[in-house]
């Protein structure tokens, strides 16, 4: 051990004078030029990219859903063929489910949850940076493949058979396997890196009974990930290894079974829902209160309820096999867990009612689009209590009637959330609001064409029209649903393409912020908008749940931290004593150049298995020279070192 | 009531609470500059990604067992065409990787002690009992008595083999980098705490691999 060079230099005084200021916005900004632009490791910068590339997913998603609604606007239409339907729907699924819903939670939390937990940084800002670029190289992986008439098309949960090697030759579903790697990598190390921020990076104070419930929801939601998404990633594993290698998980000549794959999947899959729902569930708790102008009622109720639908999600998964010849037994047990979800869900939907109920309402479109969320999902909620019971799934099976569903579930749950979200949390980003009037417009918009679009799909689903076939006779009587549901599709576009001219034109012409344009009580709205590179200049410390709705006491904030370089306060897991101070590494390029290595590795390996053996070897060098400590910033952690 | 201390606390009671947690209150700031710049254990980030990494690898080892059993219970024989693995190589491997838990042990006592000799020491053993369990896993792999490509209980003896191979490697790989860096250096303070945790992480390699052996070796036998 080498003596600790003596005296330490000194931490920031409180509040910070204006060359520790200076010098904490120095420390944690990253550098300047491209080559620093790829070796950003600053949460706000990897949020804001993964945010909006999470977005150009949703809009490509989006495009290809037009598309199919193009085609599917009348009968026997010659617009797209059949191949090309099968790529669509795959790509549409497959995007909105892996490329969009899941990463762009992940990604609201890697911006949002230091700043609510009062933290300069996600805990391992390199592993954060590196988990952006796996996920952007395998979305663009996805999509070049596409482009090039090799995109996947046995649909976006890939059943076997017809995904295997004998009803799906060619490249195809390799791609798809291989999107599944890359993108289950980004989101099992962004899950790790959430617990482990949330756990040890909260302010003093900010105990776990005071932790703001959008960063309860992605905690829980990075539980369900850390054990659901292994079973997808195992999976498509073994479909790959089936289609390349010559295993036999999936083939029934040699013992395998076809089944397998559909528990593997949905063993993740419909824990899935719930990392799409739960982040989601956190966006209304957070914008609800803000906009009632009062505290959330039964704020314990709400935790409970994450937790209790964290571990009933993973006892659901059966019911997406309602139509396998499983015990009708072990199916009864799954309807029972599936209505069970109401539970957890009621509790959390009554105590927002109360909130609202009990407050002074201020109407502001992250509220509209809030309030749409019960509309919505209450009507999901109940076609998914039909769809739970076996002799009514058994009739609609494969139908649009699960189309319907799962689009009022999904959107309805999550995306009109998160749409009032980043409205919500647009200024903090940029430090201008959204136009309120383009807002409402894509509001009603999104609203009204959605419902247009989805609802008749019920009704067609129960007229027995089939999901995923590229046409239909006219003869079907299917043909007026069709196309209204096309028109609704048209409002949701035109409704999309506002708000990317609202997020476009706010960025310079929007009205400027402040620290708290909403008057909100949680700790983001405490700093500047947009916030400074290091968050908080000196770091809160926290009494209540509310912090900026309740008196201040002293002590106020931490002293003692560097300014000089990335140093961060750990505090203990429950109680949120101070525990000790760790420093964080500099911005690097080599995650970047690991990503590359990995997207190397996994793509090579569609054509060659030795891509795995010979691939290894950049990403080894690449993950060793990341790690590899500069003596430079050695010297300066040895400046503050205090051993335990 | 604060959780640090305000005026109406009595002077020993502050005392006590500061000492224990190496934090002064002065007016609206509390001082942190005298807290450890690193902790061992739970305290550090390392241990809690460590064992993130551990609950999402040990979610894949039990559902490729899942996997085993649920295609064992379709299948009227076990193994479906070949002998079962020969014996010798996993008993004999399964002891020295056991075995290699006491070098790993030494290597994290010493790393808590911030014993910087002891660290090479210990770690420079543990490399040792790689290089013996790579080798004797290759004798493994050739004692199967199935290809991957046989039939669907080649395939997932050959997955469970695999995956559990994928972490010894790495392991190795964490382990040579971390003895490298203990002798060229530069050395700060929580690299101890990465040496402790990579002890960590060798354990669960070691003791997820008697489930895995167990279930290779004797399941085809039962």
């Amino acid at each position: 051990m080498q003596p600790a060079a003596a005296p330490r230099t000194p931490g920031n005084a409180v509040p910070p004078t204006d060359a520790q200021r200076r010098a904490l916005e120095r420390t944690w900004s990253d550098p300047p030029g491209w080559v620093g632009w790829l070796a950003a490791v600053n949460h706000k910068a990897i949020g804001k990219r993964f945010i909006v590339t999470a977005f150009g997913f949703f809009v490509a998603g989006g495009v290809l859903a037009a598309l199919m609604r193009l085609q599917l606007a009348k009968p026997e239409n010659k617009l797209i063929g059949p191949d090309l339907y099968n790529q669509l729907f795959t790509m549409h699924g497959t995007t909105m489910m892996f490329l969009f819903a899941v990463p762009v939670m992940q990604a609201m939390a890697v911006y949002l949850v230091p700043l609510m937990i009062g933290s300069r940084s996600v805990a391992f800002p390199r592993m954060n940076a590196y988990a952006y670029w796996v996920f952007l190289f395998g979305g663009l992986m996805l999509y070049i493949a596409f482009l090039l008439n090799i995109g996947p098309d046995a649909g976006w949960f890939a059943y076997v058979p017809l995904a295997g090697p004998d009803y799906s030759p060619g490249k195809r579903m390799d791609f798809w396997a291989q999107m599944i790697t890359f993108t289950e990598t980004s989101g099992l190390l962004e899950a790790v890196i959430v617990v482990a921020t949330v756990f040890k990076l909260r302010a003093p104070g900010m105990t776990l009974n005071r932790i703001p419930l959008f960063v309860w929801g992605m905690l829980v939601t990075a539980f369900m990930v850390m054990f659901a998404m292994p079973s997808v990633m195992l999976a498509s594993t073994a479909l790959i290894t089936d289609r390349l290698v010559g295993t036999h998980f999936y083939n029934p000549a040699e013992g395998g079974d076809a089944l397998l794959w559909q528990h593997l999947f949905w063993f993740f899959g419909h824990p899935e829902v719930y990392f799409i729902f739960l982040p989601g569930l956190g966006f209304m708790s957070s914008i609800i209160p803000t906009f009632a102008r009062r505290p959330i009622f039964g704020y314990t109720a709400m935790v409970l309820a994450l937790i209790a639908t964290a571990f009933l999600a993973f006892g659901l998964w059966v019911h997406h096999m309602f139509a396998t010849n499983l015990p009708e037994l072990g199916k009864s047990f799954f309807t029972a867990a599936s209505m069970m979800i109401a539970i957890p869900s009621a509790v959390q939907i009554f105590c927002w009612i109360a909130t609202l109920w009990t407050g002074k309402l201020n109407f502001k479109t992250p509220l509209l689009f809030v309030l749409a969320f019960f509309f919505i999902l209450v009507l999901g909620g109940m076609t998914g209590l039909m769809l739970a019971s076996v002799p009514l799934d058994l009739q609609v099976h494969d139908t649009y009637f699960v189309v319907a569903h799962l689009h009022y579930v999904l959107i309805g749950g999550a995306v009109f959330p998160l749409f009032g979200a980043i409205y919500y949390w647009y200024p903090k980003i940029t430090g201008r609001l959204m136009s309120e009037r383009l807002g409402r417009w894509n509001f009603w918009l999104f609203f009204i064409g959605f419902n247009v679009a989805f609802f008749p799909m019920h009704w067609l689903g129960l007229h027995g029209m089939p999901r995923r076939v590229y046409t239909y006779s006219a003869e079907m009587g299917w043909g007026t649903m069709n196309a209204i549901a096309s028109l609704g599709a048209l409002l949701i576009a035109i409704s999309v393409l506002l708000f990317i001219v609202n997020v476009w034109r706010s960025r310079r012409h929007g009205e400027p912020a402040g620290a708290d344009p909403w008057g909100a009580g949680t700790l983001e709205w405490s700093m500047p908008s947009p916030p400074p590179a290091c968050n908080f200049e000196a770091i809160p410390i926290v009494h209540g749940r509310d912090p900026l709705w309740e008196p201040q006491h002293d002590p106020k904030a931490v002293a003692g931290l560097a300014v000089d370089s990335r140093e961060v306060l750990l505090t203990t897991v429950l109680d949120a004593k101070p525990d000790n101070r760790e420093s964080f590494p500099n911005p690097t390029i080599w995650p970047f150049v690991g990503a590359i290595a990995t997207t190397v590795l996994f793509v090579g390996s569609i054509f060659t298995p030795w891509a795995v053996v010979w691939g290894s070897v950049p990403v080894a060098i690449a993950l060793t020279a990341w790690f590899w400590p500069r003596p430079t910033d050695t010297s300066a952690h040895l400046a503050r070192e205090q051993q335990p | 009531m604060s959780l640090f201390g305000d005026g109406t606390q009595s002077a020993a009671m502050r005392r006590r609470q500061d000492a224990r947690a190496r934090v002064r209150v002065e007016g609206e700031a509390l001082d942190v500059a005298d807290l450890p710049s690193f902790g061992f254990s739970h305290r550090s980030l390392m241990w809690w990604g460590t064992v993130g990494l551990m609950a999402i690898e040990g979610t894949a080892f039990a559902l490729a067992i899942f996997a085993y059993f649920y295609l064992r219970s379709h299948a009227n024989r076990w193994p479906m065409s070949t002998p079962p693995p020969a014996l010798i190589w996993g008993i004999v491997n399964t002891v020295v990787l056991l075995v290699s838990m006491w070098p790993n042990h030494m290597a994290k006592r010493a790393a808590e002690k911030l014993d910087r000799g002891g660290v090479q020491m210990w770690l420079s053993a543990c490399l040792l009992f790689s290089f013996v369990f790579l080798v004797f896993r290759w004798f493994e792999f050739e004692a199967l008595n199935v290809r991957w490509d046989t039939d669907a209980y080649g395939s997932l003896v050959w997955m469970l083999m695999g995956l559990h191979t994928f972490h010894l490697i790495t392991d190795t790989w964490d382990t040579t980098v971390l003895d490298v860096l203990f002798f060229t250096g530069p050395i700060e303070g929580k690299r101890y705490v990465d040496v402790s945790e990579n002890a960590l992480y060798w354990y669960f390699v070691v003791l997820s691999w008697l489930p895995i052996y167990a279930v290779v070796y004797w399941a085809p036998r039962g």
